[in-house]
């Protein structure tokens, strides 16, 4: 009774402390992207436009970042403290990846993160350059050693068991190039940089809606609408190749995604567009179906069949009621990123991208869609991998350190004390450098460096453009 | 026989540790000095020598976590469920200050707040740290692959002494980074309280390794029985030798000397602690054989590390040479 809620309790703070993590890498690993080639563009061509729009997303990403890092520690820390089991078994294969992780990816950040803030007069246009490149790479490098960790936790591969219950890693490629490695690394790149660039086409339309003549906010707009138009179709290919490689291997997961309680082994399962899944009853309440449509998408024919959750036993089902709304919920958010996509290119063949006010009122309103659609997913892939934490080998159950409940829950507590509070006050922070307008070309005329920023801004240090 | 893989990253993720340690060491150092620094323009400077390494300081610490999950699960499993307590909070400690680095310049009328927020999550770490380490030293209770002790076997007075000693470790580490990169006010605060903090570390550091041979019979037997026992001169010898350095660095003004004296220090501390543990790796039952990973995932990583780690030295070292020198007032830095 006792270890069970411990294990409740585990569970929900690995869940609350992963989300919030997420939510910062999410955007971090796009924006160094961005920031990249906005400091490559302005190498190349010179165009002063691109280095103000660098500083300005600059200073949001060290705030960003920051929050990361901090939150990031947690997660690694976290699977020693409340998941020590876990840890001692799948320590050899996961924890070499982990490794890997810090060296090739954290280091490379941390490493050029100093320069790439405040190092510019010290180092001259190609090093600094070189410099944001360089955390570029390393939030790419961080992106693929803890997917590969995830993955391999969702598609184990290339192992064997030691007399000590461990997994023991047979063939390392098998092991990082698993299963379904490859499907979760380009969907999760392409759904930071479609993050990212909401993010950028938001604060872009506010300050367009407010001054068409600002050019650094005409930039950021216009940009945005060229990675949505690429990005958003990319993006909704790669879900459905990452739904039929799910399919293969978590056919479960996939059952719970769709709200499939019955089997269909002739094919033609029907498409639940909306409903009430019950768990209980086995059921999906008020179903809205379009037939055969489940069995097109899935199999891409009619006859192939389909595993129900009632094919598996109870104990090893994810529940269905969480899954079938968070993967809705993603599915939703991503056409509605195409359709903005196509829509501001629908403006910009007119010669009307910084002349629709309501292009710029969806794209305001659409700004965090990134953020949810990332965690929605998560939650998608994460609950539909229950009760398992490594699928099909590794109860969840089985997998947490022997620490009592009152232990748990004190630290949970503090944990989200803590988060709200600081990662509160960080996104006020962030929001607030977003209400500022970015400086344009007409700004340099009229005052001089320094004049016109907000009062937050300090004597020394850290002023975020201008110079 | 091959390479003795587990001795080899035993060794690795000690340097590492000990890398942690200094680094991080200093700035979390500069922290706990934080209150005593007077004037906004000198914490802001303060915060400036350390506001563009702080991170790759810090990863060390990722990379000694990292290194134990990877290399000794077994470890690693068992030692966070024992020190729960204390990892929690010197990850909650950590938060506070390393956002403060940014959050400070965001805000006019909560500046304060972060300015607290750096000074309390930095002492905070360190003690959690202290702590953490004089838990491991007594020896922690394992049946079954699994931690067997209690949720509070970590609370002792000798680990509340050792969390004090380490605070007071890291705060003269600070103070010496200070006297390094910087000038005027600031340096000659920090000058002044490292001839207070200096003392006082000699005598956690001696009381600490007083009681540390009492602890455990093994840890006794290294120190006062068989070859092992010359150690118990020759490391005391060198700590005295570095407070020499420390002391006549401060009394002649001199700008590096006490920063490395200090550093000195640390280091002989962490050999007389090494002494102690080996072979073990959690005191008293498990040794670095018993915790070790498979050798196909040692070696895997290990080659990774022969390559990359060299790398790493190279651009944090760039990285420190771009920032050399005495950090000036009022110096922009975006
Ligand atoms: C390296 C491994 C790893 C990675 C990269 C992630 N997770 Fe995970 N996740 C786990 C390893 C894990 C775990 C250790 O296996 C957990 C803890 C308890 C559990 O059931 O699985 C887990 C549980 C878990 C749960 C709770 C599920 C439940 O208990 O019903 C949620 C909602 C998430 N995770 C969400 C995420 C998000 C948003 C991630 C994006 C960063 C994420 N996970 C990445
Ligand atoms: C649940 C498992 C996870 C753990 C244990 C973990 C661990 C960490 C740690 C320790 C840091 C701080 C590194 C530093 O000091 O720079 C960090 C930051 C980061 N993590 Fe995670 N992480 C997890 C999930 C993820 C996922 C799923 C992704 C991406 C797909 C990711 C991407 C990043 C990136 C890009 C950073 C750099 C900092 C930032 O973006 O703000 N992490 N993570
Ligand atoms: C509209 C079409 C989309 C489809 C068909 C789709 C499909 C999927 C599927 C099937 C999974 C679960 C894979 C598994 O657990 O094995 C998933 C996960 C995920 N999705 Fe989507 N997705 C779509 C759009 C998006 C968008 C727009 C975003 C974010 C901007 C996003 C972000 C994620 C993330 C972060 C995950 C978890 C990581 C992973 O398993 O890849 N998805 N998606």
């Amino acid at each position: 009774m006792f270890g069970f809620e411990a294990l409740d309790l585990a569970r929900f703070q690995f869940a609350f402390t992963v989300i919030f993590h997420i939510v910062f890498p999410a955007f971090s690993i796009g924006l160094a992207s961005y920031l990249a080639v906005l400091n490559g563009l302005h190498l190349i061509t010179g165009r002063e436009a691109y280095m103000r729009v660098f500083n300005y997303w600059k200073t949001i990403f060290a705030v960003g970042f920051g929050m990361g890092v901090v939150s990031g520690i947690v997660m690694s820390y976290q699977f020693g403290t409340n998941w020590a089991v876990f840890s001692d078994k799948t320590g050899p294969v996961l924890g070499p990846m982990l490794g890997y992780e810090v060296l090739s990816a954290f280091f490379l950040e941390a490493g050029f993160l100093g320069v790439m803030l405040f190092g510019r007069e010290r180092v001259g246009p190609k090093l600094h350059f070189l410099a944001t490149a360089m955390v570029a790479l390393g939030t790419f490098f961080s992106a693929f050693w803890i997917l590969s960790v995830n993955s391999w936790m969702q598609t184990p591969a290339g192992y064997t068991l030691n007399e000590a219950g461990q997994f023991v890693p047979e063939n390392w490629l098998e092991v990082i190039f698993n299963p379904s490695f490859p499907y979760r690394l380009v969907h999760m790149l392409l759904a930071s940089y479609l993050t990212t660039a909401l993010v950028v086409g938001a604060v872009g339309a506010w300050h367009v809606l407010r001054d068409r003549s600002n050019d650094s906010a005409r930039l950021m707009l216009s940009m945005s609408v060229w990675m949505l138009l690429f990005t958003a179709p990319l993006q909704i290919l790669a879900g459905d190749a990452h739904g039929l490689n799910t399919l293969e291997h978590q056919p479960a997961k996939v059952a719970a995604m769709e709200g499939h309680y019955e089997g269909h082994p002739e094919g033609g399962a029907p498409l639940i567009l909306f409903g009430i899944p019950d768990d209980e009853a086995e059921t999906v309440h008020y179903a809205v179906e379009i037939p055969y449509l489940s069995s097109l998408i899935l199999t891409h024919d009619l006859t192939s069949p389909l595993k129900g959750l009632k094919d598996f036993p109870k104990e090893d089902r994810p529940p269905a009621e969480i899954v079938f709304w968070s993967f809705r919920v993603m599915v939703a958010l991503g056409f509605a990123m195409l359709f903005l996509g196509l829509w501001g290119t629908w403006a910009r063949m007119r010669g009307r991208l910084y002349d629709s006010p309501l292009l710029h009122k969806a794209q305001i309103l659409m700004g965090p869609a990134g953020f949810v659609s990332v965690v929605a997913g998560w939650i998608t892939t994460e609950v539909g991998r229950q009760p398992f934490t490594v699928y099909g080998l590794l109860r969840t159950a089985e997998s947490a350190s022997p620490i009592d409940t009152p232990a748990v829950a004190s630290s949970l507590i503090a944990f989200v004390v803590v988060y709200f509070a600081v990662f509160g006050a960080g996104t006020f922070y962030m929001l607030r450098l977003m209400g500022k307008a970015p400086e344009c070309a007409s700004d340099d005329d009229i005052e001089g460096p320094l004049v016109g920023l907000a009062p937050t801004t300090p004597v020394t240090g850290h002023v975020p453009a201008g110079e | 026989m091959e390479l003795d893989l587990p001795f080899i990253w035993a060794g690795l993720i000690a340097t590492a540790v000990l890398i942690y340690v200094l680094l991080d060491g200093f700035d979390l150092g500069v922290g706990i000095l934080f209150p005593l620094i007077r004037g906004e323009r000198n914490r802001d400077l303060a915060m400036n020598t350390v506001a563009p390494v702080w991170d790759g300081n810090e990863t060390w610490l990722i990379l000694g976590g990292g290194g134990l999950f990877a290399v000794f699960p077994l470890a690693y499993g068992v030692v966070m469920s024992a020190l729960y307590a204390p990892i929690t909070a010197m990850l909650l400690a950590l938060i506070f200050r390393g956002v403060a680095f940014e959050f400070r310049w965001r805000t006019r009328r909560g500046k304060f707040l972060w300015d607290w927020a750096f000074f309390g999550g930095s002492i905070m770490a360190a003690f959690a740290q202290g702590i953490a380490l004089g838990a491991l030293v007594q020896g922690i209770e394992v049946a079954d692959r699994v931690y067997a002790g209690g949720y509070w076997d970590w609370l002792t007075p000798f680990s509340l002494m050792t969390g004090v000693a380490l605070v007071i470790g890291y705060a003269l580490l600070g103070a010496g980074w200070l006297i390094l990169k910087t000038e005027d006010a600031v340096q000659i605060m920090a000058r002044n309280i490292a001839w207070l903090l200096g003392p006082l570390f000699l005598m956690m550091m001696g009381l600490v390794s007083l009681i540390t041979p009492f602890l455990e019979p093994v840890y006794f037997e290294r120190w006062f029985n068989g070859p092992t026992a010359i150690f118990s001169f020759i490391v005391p010898f060198l700590v005295l030798v570095a407070a020499w350095h420390l002391f006549t660095g401060l009394n002649d003004l001199d700008d590096a000397r006490p920063f490395l004296a200090t550093a000195s220090m640390f280091i002989l501390a962490f050999i007389g602690l090494g002494l102690s543990f080996y072979p073990y790796i959690v005191p008293p039952s498990i040794t670095i054989w018993d915790a070790a990973g498979p050798d196909i995932s040692l070696g895997f990583l290990l080659v990774g590390t022969a390559v990359l780690l060299p790398l790493i030295l190279g651009y944090t070292a760039y990285a420190y040479w771009v920032f050399r020198g005495k950090v000036k007032a009022g110096e922009g830095y975006h």
